[in-house]
Order: structure tokens, then C-alpha cells, then sequence
């Protein structure tokens, strides 16, 4: 049995469909763990069973929830969304029951039927090859890494569940929505990011405006932000600043040190403006352009308007 | 207050080569420095302690050099431990270690910058049986419980916990200091000690690590509407 959980229905449809994958080489089920929500979906996306449970996705009940299914089932295989919960539950429950896990694994194959994975390491410049020393084998998948697949005609079974739950040790006070402007830079789908090639602070306003024609956020480089200070670091692109996995990247002005590649490693498409023909950047893009940044983004800004 | 902050000593990752026939990585000789937001957590608990008063103990898998850093910064004493398992086995380790000391908080990095993999924390909370709150960008104390505000997807969320607890910090919560020359030269009078734990099995075997191929277009263009037409058809 493959136990999936996610908090996120399109990362728990994505965990399903890789799920089925594997559960259809092992000749084995896939049962969906819904906590607090409505379950048919999940079967139409590739569950055999649903356990529903009637609770909150706080991760002290997530912990518990699963614990108590993985006790009574004993599953082979739990695939978990990593969001930021995902990510928090995942280790605790591998704690709880001694064995190992992998975090935002990106490939999946069996051999002899046990898992083995791939994730990345040492900065996003490798990747490790890895398989568990017992079972359960959990792993975690990053969002928006892999498909869903919508099946309307499969049929399955919801099972109400009703675990025994302790009273959560944290307690919530008070949540805010994000404002745009302040949306974490690694789920930004675009992001124009800026480097030393900009010779004073007042001209952020032209990569400002390319990012807003853009609809996207804007990024900078380590000495933008740690050194010149002229962008907060939530703003800092890298791999001691953020990591991101936008479909668009516009690195400007970035000479394309190996602590931002490794940075921007996920990203789809890559597009560097840099005026040094031998930076390292154009050996790491899809599309470079060689010129001067302030002939280029004003041009640029004036034909994408 | 006692506070017990982990902190993971890791290759100093820009340095590392990569070996042109097995595609390995190649770290002998490259330095090693302590994790980003594990100097993040180090800190958070710096400024609680000038804030409470207290004790800061760095719990470090590294070296020594690593602990004289910790100890340079602030920390009152450092514990050192070799750091060769996997996190199963240093949750286990550090578990081991914490219940023989004195703790009100236990602070970590969110993950560490060479793993990424985010377990520590979690782990170590988990085998404490303490409440653990996670990703904090802000926190502070009030009357024996932690406040946080939580940086998750897409909300911030304000949440607390009765002490003893563990909280992971990101690395906005604050600017590491560097220390003096003064602190640097005074830490080496503080206590470091250097325990071998039992060796951890561990949960994960690593059957290879290799470098990542670069797989991009690398297409040099030669004028702006091709470029623009390009970023529209790409956004």
C-alpha cells in the first residue's frame, strides 16, 4: 500500500499521479489521506481508497493522523507534499517511526521493488541517489514538479476514519495574506533580477518597471543585497538568499557567480543582458544578449508595452 | 533562560569542484563554515539572551573551528560532535545529547544550505516530545511561552508554544553579528567539549552523488525584439 498526503489538493493530485506510477509497477493500492476536506476528488486522480478524517491540517493532528493509519496499515510507501507543512510532518512522522525519509525528491524508479530516489545536494549542484534502510520509505515531492492526471471514470472507497488525537502543542493566533509585493520570491512565476551591472540604487526603478510590464517580482543578486544593501533580502537570489523555480528568469547585470546558478537552477527558461560577452552567465541561460543594461531595458520595456 | 542552538559546520559549497571523470564532488582541502540560517538561529539566541539573561550553548556537528566562531559571536559554551549520519542519526545524537542538559528553548536553522532537506528541527522536536514551530521570521518571549510569526507559502502566521519548545528561524529574522577581534581573542577561554558519539545507523543509504549536467540553450541573440518576442512567448 502507498499511503499520499497533502494539505494542497493540486500538490496531493500531483503526489497521486506519481503515486499511481509507482503503485502500478508494485502492483500495489493507493490510499489518499484526506484531512479535513471533501475526498471524491482524490479518487477521480488516481486513489483506490480515501481515508478521510474529520480535522485540521495544524501539524501536530497531521503527525498524529498519519502515525495511527501507518500503525494500523503499515504502508509501504508514504508520498507527502512538500509545502512547508509537508516538509515539517514529513521528518517527525520518519522520527516517530525510525526510519529515513527524503525530502523533495525529483525521480522516482523501484529495484527489486524498493524505492530509490533523487534529490539534490550540496547546493542544488548535485544530485544524490538514495534508498531507505526500512520501511516505510517517505519521501516528500516539491509542488508543481510533476503533472496530475484526472481519470473521472475510476472508482474507489471513502473510509471515515476517526483517530485518536492529542491536543495540538502550538496554537495559532492569527494569519495574514500576503500581499503580492510581499509573495515569497521562490513562488514568483517570473522574476527579473538585477546584479552589479546596475551602477546606482535610484536605477532599480527601470528593473522595476521591466518586472511590473512583466507582471513578475523583482530578484537580485549577493552583492545587491548583502553588500550594497540597496534591496532587502527577500529580494536575494541564491544559494545563501533564496532559491527559485520561476518559468521565467532575467538575470541583468549578474555576472553569474556559481552560488546564484545554483540559485536558479530550476528555473525554466533563463535569459541573461550583460554587457561582458565572457560572463559567466551566458554559459548558464537559454537566451543572452549582449549590451548595455540601460540600452536594453528601456528598449525592452517600451516594446512589451 | 537556557538555549540550545544547533548548528551544522558544511563545505563552504561555492568551492567545490567537480571531478572531470566520475563527475564527483571533489571537497578535500575546501573550508568549511557554518550553515547560513544555522548562524540565523545562533542569533535569534544571542539577542533572547541579552534580552532574558541566560546561557547559550552551541551544539555543532563541525570542528573546533566552527565552535570558537560560535563561542567568538557569544555562545557560553559549544559542544562538539562529528556529524557523518544522515538525519536520522544525528536527530538521534543530538536527542541523546539534549535530554543530559538543561534547555527552555532549542533553536535551529530552517535547513541547512547544503542539504536542503529541512529535518533536523522536526526530528529533534519529535524525539523531545517539545512543540516545535517552524519557519519563524520574528519571535520573542512572554511569560514562559514562544510567540512566532510563521513564514509559510502564502500567509504569515502568528503562533505560540509553552516552553520547552524548538523553533526553526528563516534567515530574515535578523543579520548575524561578526565579531570582534576583542570577542574572537576572549572566546578562547570559554569551554568547548568534544564528545564521540556511538556511531548511528541511520534510515537513508546515499548510493551516489554527481554534479548536474547544465542543460540550457545558451543561444546568443542578437537584437531587443527578438529578445522581447522570446520573454513573451516564455512568460
Amino acid at each position: 500500500m502507498i499511503f499520499i498526503y497533502s494539505e494542497d489538493t493540486e500538490t496531493a493530485f500531483e503526489c497521486l499521479a506519481k503515486g499511481r506510477e509507482i503503485a502500478d509497477s508494485l502492483q500495489s493500492d493507493i490510499a489518499a489521506i484526506s484531512i479535513g476536506r471533501d475526498s471524491e476528488d482524490y479518487i477521480s486522480y488516481g486513489a483506490d481508497k480515501v481515508y478521510s478524517i474529520d480535522s485540521e491540517p495544524q501539524a501536530d493532528l497531521v503527525v498524529d493522523c498519519i502515525s495511527s493509519l501507518i500503525n494500523q496499515y503499515k504502508p509501504e510507501i508514504l508520498l507527502i507534499g512538500g509545502t512547508r507543512l509537508g516538509k515539517e510532518v514529513t521528518p517527525r512522522i520518519a522520527q516517530k517511526f525510525g526510519v529515513g525519509c527524503a525530502t523533495d525528491c525529483v525521480d522516482f524508479s523501484l529495484e527489486h521493488e524498493k524505492l530509490i530516489v533523487k534529490r539534490f545536494v550540496l547546493g542544488g549542484r548535485f544530485i544524490a541517489t538514495q534508498r531507505f534502510l526500512r520501511k516505510p520509505q517517505i519521501v516528500t515531492i516539491p509542488p508543481r514538479r510533476f503533472g496530475k492526471r484526472l481519470d473521472a471514470a475510476r472508482t474507489g472507497e471513502i473510509i471515515k476514519t476517526i483517530p485518536k488525537l492529542a491536543e495540538p502543542k502550538t496554537q495559532v493566533l492569527e494569519t495574514k495574506d500576503k500581499t503580492p509585493k510581499e509573495l515569497r520570491i521562490e513562488e514568483a512565476d517570473i522574476i527579473v533580477s538585477v546584479g552589479r551591472g546596475l551602477r546606482k540604487k535610484e536605477d532599480l526603478v527601470l528593473i522595476e518597471s521591466l518586472a511590473k510590464a512583466l507582471g513578475g517580482v523583482v530578484g537580485c543578486s549577493r552583492s545587491v543585497a548583502a553588500d550594497l544593501k540597496w534591496l532587502p533580502e527577500e529580494h536575494w537570489v541564491g544559494l545563501s538568499g533564496h532559491k527559485v523555480k520561476p518559468k521565467l528568469y532575467i538575470a541583468i547585470g549578474i555576472s553569474g557567480q556559481v552560488q546564484h546558478i545554483a540559485g536558479i537552477r530550476d528555473a525554466k527558461t533563463i535569459i541573461a543582458i550583460n554587457n561582458d560577452p565572457n560572463a559567466p552567465i551566458f554559459k548558464a541561460c537559454d537566451y543572452g544578449i549582449v549590451g548595455d543594461l540601460y540600452e536594453i531595458v528601456p528598449k525592452l520595456i517600451e516594446i512589451l508595452k | 533562560m537556557d538555549i540550545i542552538v544547533c548548528l551544522k559546520q558544511i563545505f563552504d559549497l561555492g568551492k567545490i569542484m567537480v571531478d572531470a571523470a566520475s563527475k564527483r564532488p571533489i571537497t578535500e582541502g575546501v573550508a568549511r563554515k557554518i550553515s547560513d540560517f544555522d548562524k540565523n538561529a545562533l542569533e535569534e539566541a544571542l539577542r533572547i539572551k541579552e534580552k532574558h539573561g541566560g546561557n547559550v550553548l552551541a551544539l555543532i556537528g563541525g570542528a573546533k573551528d566552527a565552535a570558537k566562531e560560535a563561542l567568538a559571536m557569544g555562545a557560553n559554551e559549544a559542544v562538539i560532535y562529528s556529524a557523518d549520519s544522515d538525519s536520522l542519526g544525528t536527530a538521534i545524537i543530538l536527542t541523546e545529547i539534549s535530554h543530559k542538559m538543561k534547555y527552555d528553548l532549542i533553536l535551529c536553522g530552517e535547513a541547512s544550505i547544503d542539504e536542503f532537506s529541512f529535518q533536523i528541527g522536526p526530528r529533534l522536536a519529535q524525539a523531545l516530545e517539545i512543540p516545535v514551530l517552524t519557519y519563524a521570521r520574528k519571535m520573542e518571549l512572554k511569560d514562559n511561552e514562544v510567540v512566532v510569526e510563521r513564514n509559510l507559502e502564502n500567509r504569515y502566521e502568528v503562533a505560540k508554544a509553552r516552553l520547552p519548545a524548538l523553533v526553526t528561524v528563516t534567515k530574515e529574522i535578523n543579520e548575524p553579528r561578526i565579531p570582534t577581534l576583542l570577542q574572537i581573542l576572549g572566546a578562547s577561554k570559554k569551554k568547548i567539549t568534544e564528545i564521540s558519539p556511538a556511531k548511528q545507523e541511520g534510515g537513508v543509504e546515499t548510493l551516489s552523488i554527481t554534479a548536474i549536467e547544465m542543460k540550457r540553450k545558451e543561444v546568443i541573440l542578437k537584437d531587443i525584439e527578438e529578445l522581447a518576442r522570446i520573454i513573451l512567448s516564455e512568460k
